[in-house]
């Protein structure tokens, strides 16, 4: 292996005498990247189908078995072990009476209360005012109509259901998240310690953990509630951590030489001055939060997941796409309010001095009106529930249903010469070359890619991660999923590059844009499902494409932020040299957001492995398939734990050799 | 400090003004909540009943089930009926902790038995909902039609090249369903020498939209499926013959190459709720049904679109004799 690598190495250096040094080590780089790769494909050639480690569906290993196991026994001794009665019993007391607290303010009848606490009126008002306050009127216009939105959809205790759930998953998780997140940003021990823990929460597919939590936590929005915290809390503990260690030295040395002491420190400057970033963390919270909807509602969590859910059971797209709709709005809203948070207080600084003098009356008088809407709809019945019957609702559903029916009958012929094409290109050679080589060699060449690409001490985590996916008993699966990843992503990397860089050159196309990308990237994917397999049929493809609509987004997003950032002199230089546009993009732009480029890589290859799962439900098989057994037979309940912890490990492995490459080409 | 007191003056004055504004409000305002109080509590429950507790499984066949004996426990009985969405898994974990009174369509699932009436002993056998469950392999109808010969499972290698698509490997593609339900399908293709392939769609829905498609542009579609099913309403798929099922031909798993048998489905429910006295339990233990009564109200609610309460009134109103006989 090693000679393979060496070898073009070599007359490299003695053919080009002085080039400059970065040159060398980039043209040596991709030659050794290509020697591993022909070294892999003659080997393959050779040991073709030799020491794969498959296994069949119903086929279990020792680790597997051992998990089943440990899954029985607390199942068993739930009722008498101690650490249930005093501990996770506590926990799930104290935050069930958290929920139903929430709950019975603005969604769910409470006492003898037909209605909540807060009716619509009441809510809408709530929600008005809050944004304006926080914010600015725009926003807080937007929240009125987005909440007035929802009840014309006719979805509007749903909507109140989903709605408590994320406020007290996100309190919740922000509890735990801004002490740990200061901490983390203070000491850096403990911040090595804590982010391996962090992409474990991140990347566990969350129906490998769903069914222990209702053994721990019982059924119902406590354990919906504590799932969601652990997916939502780990943005805003990085994102903290993040923002205290941004605040400049020069401050915190000036604070240390005025006499301050630590305590001081942390709370009159580094707090303060990081509280914009930490506003983001509470965004990113909230977003992670309702991403998490729908699958909660497979453990009986109320609200709009649910709606999606049994829309599915009966196709039913149009209703499942209103549902998707109302999170969209959900989410929408919550990220523009405390988007528009986070930079109030800059805003308010720039605008004039006069108004801040009318602005606290202005806020006693919105506080007084609130407060009647409150009232009123917590004593009128037309103020309490949402009137009309959501013929809004009914209209965009059946405009779905229609729209969907129109492209089933009209692109299924094209659709399916265009899946034939990629599947048979790309994606059948790449996954027998992955899953028909034996492990060892394909280890190897994981190895020897993540120490050309990442360094030693990327090499180190592919070692382990590599042996680990050997321990986990799933290799040959794990190697399936990582074929669909790699091609999902090449895919993703594509259209981020196109779309990127067009939005990235013309503010116009951005701001159109970005809505659709925004949408994408919160309607949850089980609304799409059904037409993409009407598209696409239950296939791998359909899998892919599934994780396409939901990582693309991101990687344009970053593109076209990485193009934007490329500064405009160096533009300006290359038009006046006589450079046509295709060049100024290729030879200028392009490699100038290599940074970016690497960093939509990584964030791509991510979010497409966040989706593994879903393309388990579609016919992706491997390990999303292997997780959603897990979820619903006891007996592969092990395996689909083993498979989880594989998609954590795939992700782990490229997020390092990413990161790691990143840092050397942009160094 | 100064500051602060003025702000909190004008916050109470707008406080103030807004309880009068609420008060002039309230003279003109409109039904108050909690008026209409006389529709509660007017139902016929003679009997306490408490909350019922019913498991919800994700299929639209459980969900007529339970749509209907969640109407005549509440409506007859005066119960409060609490639905929960959930899997077979975890509504059977849900017995043990108090969390699920009854799960009201169970297809065999020998290992839930064996951990939860037997080993833990927190559930009991409720008895048959007179559904009888099929599994099999099926075809579109308009493939049994152009082809009568491909029901009988001798014939299948003389077909299997129509059914390789690009996820089968060069063989023909067997199209399994969802992982919660029970298949023997890999070790059948084996044991039985079939010239084909088993690919997990991972959901009933794909399974459904898969044969969907396939009856609408003729494609060659081969799957496992399930009656009594809502679907079957909408495309009647054709059953394949297996070799004959015969008792204890499925007992080891790896050598099964017999038929599925004919299920009977029955309701399981937790120890607690058998014991508690409630007429909700007499009303699930009493329960029984056909495949043709499942179906219309499977139907209402998959293929009308009405809601799930909505279908059971239906029902429940044309077949007042059935459901006297639950509750009697």
């Amino acid at each position: 292996m090693t000679v393979a690598v060496e070898k073009p190495e070599t007359p490299q250096k003695t053919q080009e005498p002085a080039p400059p040094a970065t040159r060398v080590r980039r043209v040596s780089r991709r030659t050794m990247v290509a020697a591993i790769l022909v070294a892999w494909l003659v080997l393959f050639a050779l040991l073709r189908g030799k020491q794969t480690l498959t296994l069949a569906a119903a086929d279990l290993t020792d680790l597997h078995r051992w998990f089943n196991d440990l899954n029985d026994s607390i199942g068993a001794n739930r009722n008498s072990n101690p650490l249930f009665l005093y501990f996770f019993n506590e926990i799930r007391l104290v935050i069930d009476n958290l929920v139903t607290f929430v709950q019975e303010l603005i969604s769910q009848p409470s006492g003898d209360r037909p209605v909540p606490q807060i009716g619509w009126l009441g809510v809408v008002g709530i929600t008005g005012y809050v944004s304006w306050a926080v914010g600015n009127w725009r926003v807080a216009l937007l929240a009125v109509a987005g909440f007035t939105f929802l009840g014309l959809q006719g979805l509007w205790q749903e909507s109140m259901d989903t709605l408590a759930l994320t406020l007290s998953a996100v309190f919740v998780a922000l509890l735990f998240a801004i002490p740990l997140g200061v901490w983390a940003g203070l000491n850096d021990r403990f911040n090595r310690i804590v982010t391996p823990f962090l992409d474990f929460m991140q990347t566990m597919p969350t129906f490998v953990y769903l069914a222990p939590m209702t053994l721990f936590f019982l059924i119902g929005p406590a354990s919906a509630t504590i799932a969601t915290v652990i997916y939502a809390a780990p943005p805003a503990i990085r994102i903290t951590a993040h923002a205290i260690r941004s605040v400049p030295e020069t401050t915190v040395e000036a604070a240390d030489s005025m006499g301050a002491t630590q305590r001081q420190a942390l709370l009159k400057v580094l707090l303060p001055m990081s509280k914009r970033t930490v506003v983001m963390g509470v965004n990113q919270s909230i977003m992670a939060a309702l991403a998490m909807v729908t699958i909660t509602a497979l453990i009986d969590a109320p609200g709009l997941g649910k709606t999606v859910l049994q829309a599915l059971q009966s196709l039913d797209v149009g209703t499942a796409f209103n549902a998707g709709l109302a999170i969209v709005v959900l989410a929408i809203v919550l990220d523009r309010v405390t988007t528009a948070a986070s930079t109030r207080e800059e805003a308010a600084r720039k605008s004039s001095g006069r108004f801040l003098a009318w602005r606290r009356p202005l806020l006693g008088a919105g506080a007084a009106v609130t407060a009647v809407l409150v009232y009123m709809s917590h004593t009128y019945l037309w103020a309490a529930e949402f009137p009309g019957e959501g013929t809004t609702g009914s209209k965009i559903a059946s405009a779905a249903d229609t729209a969907t029916t129109w492209a089933q009958d009209n692109l299924s012929g094209l659709t399916n010469a265009f899946r034939d094409a990629i599947t048979n290109g790309l994606l059948n050679p790449f996954q027998s070359l992955l899953t028909d080589s034996p492990w060892w060699l394909v280890g190897a060449a994981l190895i020897g890619l993540g120490v050309v690409l990442g360094g030693p001490r990327a090499a180190i985590t592919t070692v382990v991660c590599v042996g680990l996916l050997v321990g986990t008993g799933v290799w040959s699966d794990a190697m399936t999923t990582l074929a669909s990843t790699a091609v999902a992503t090449v895919l993703v990397m594509l259209l981020g590059i196109v779309f990127g860089v067009w939005m990235g050159r013309s503010p116009l196309v951005d701001r159109l844009m970005r809505p659709t990308l925004d949408a994408a990237q919160v309607m949850p994917p089980f609304v799409y499902l059904v037409p993409f397999l009407a598209l696409f049929g239950a296939t791998r493809f359909t899998a892919i494409v599934a994780a396409i609509v939901y990582a693309a987004p991101v990687a344009t997003k970053i593109i076209a932020d990485g193009v934007r950032n490329v500064p405009a002199t160096t533009v300006e230089a290359a038009t006046s040299a006589g450079c046509n546009t295709w060049q100024i993009i290729t030879k200028v732009q392009l490699p100038m957001a290599r940074g970016a480029l690497t960093l939509a890589t990584n964030q791509g290859l991510i979010y497409v492995l966040s989706m593994v799962v879903v393309g388990g439900l579609v016919g992706a098989g491997a390990l999303g398939y292997d997780v959603v057994a897990g979820f619903s037979q006891g007996q592969l309940y092990g395996k689909g734990l083993a498979a989880g912890l594989a998609i954590v490990l795939l992700g782990v492995m490229f997020d390092r050799i990413t990161q790691a490459a990143a840092r050397r080409t942009s160094a | 400090m100064a500051r602060q007191a003025r702000q909190w003056r004008v916050g109470v004055a707008g406080i103030a003004g807004a309880a009068v504004i609420g008060l002039t409000l309230s003279a003109c305002g409109g039904t108050k909540v909690g008026d209409s109080s006389s529709d509660a509590g007017g139902s016929a429950g003679s009997d306490k009943c408490d909350t019922f507790n019913l498991a919800v499984n994700p299929w639209v066949g459980y969900e007529a089930n339970a749509a209907v004996l969640a109407h005549v426990a509440e409506k007859d009985l005066g119960c409060k009926v609490t639905k929960k969405d959930l899997k077979e898994e975890i509504a059977w974990q849900g017995f043990g902790t108090g969390e699920v009174d009854a799960v009201v369509e169970n297809w065999g699932h020998d290992d839930l038995k064996k951990k939860y009436i037997t080993d833990q002993k927190t559930a009991v056998d409720a008895g048959a909902t007179g559904n009888e469950g099929l599994i099999g392999w099926y075809v579109p109808p308009w493939l049994a039609e152009a082809h009568p010969d491909i029901l009988d499972w001798n014939n299948l290698n003389k077909y299997a090249a129509k059914f390789k698509t690009s996820e089968s490997g060069g063989k023909g593609q067997l199209l399994d369903g969802d992982p919660s339900f029970v298949t023997n399908d890999e070790a059948l293709v084996k044991n039985l020498k079939l010239d084909y392939k088993v690919v997990y769609a991972g959901s009933e829905t794909a399974l459904i939209q898969a044969f969907r498609k396939a009856e609408k542009n003729k494609e060659w579609v081969i799957g496992y499926f399930y009656e009594p099913q809502w679907f079957m309403s909408e495309v009647p798929l054709k059953k394949i013959k297996l070799p004959e099922y015969k008792a204890g031909c499925d007992a080891d798993a790896e050598k099964v190459a017999c038929d599925y048998p004919v299920y009977k489905l029955d309701k399981i429910v937790s120890k607690k709720f058998a014991e508690s006295g409630s007429p909700a339990y007499d009303l699930v233990k009493n329960f029984t049904w056909t495949n043709d009564d499942q179906n219309v109200v499977a139907k209402y609610i998959a293929v009308d679109k009405m809601t799930p309460e909505a279908a059971a009134e239906k029902w429940v109103a044309a077949n007042r004799d059935k459901v006297d006989a639950w509750i009697k």
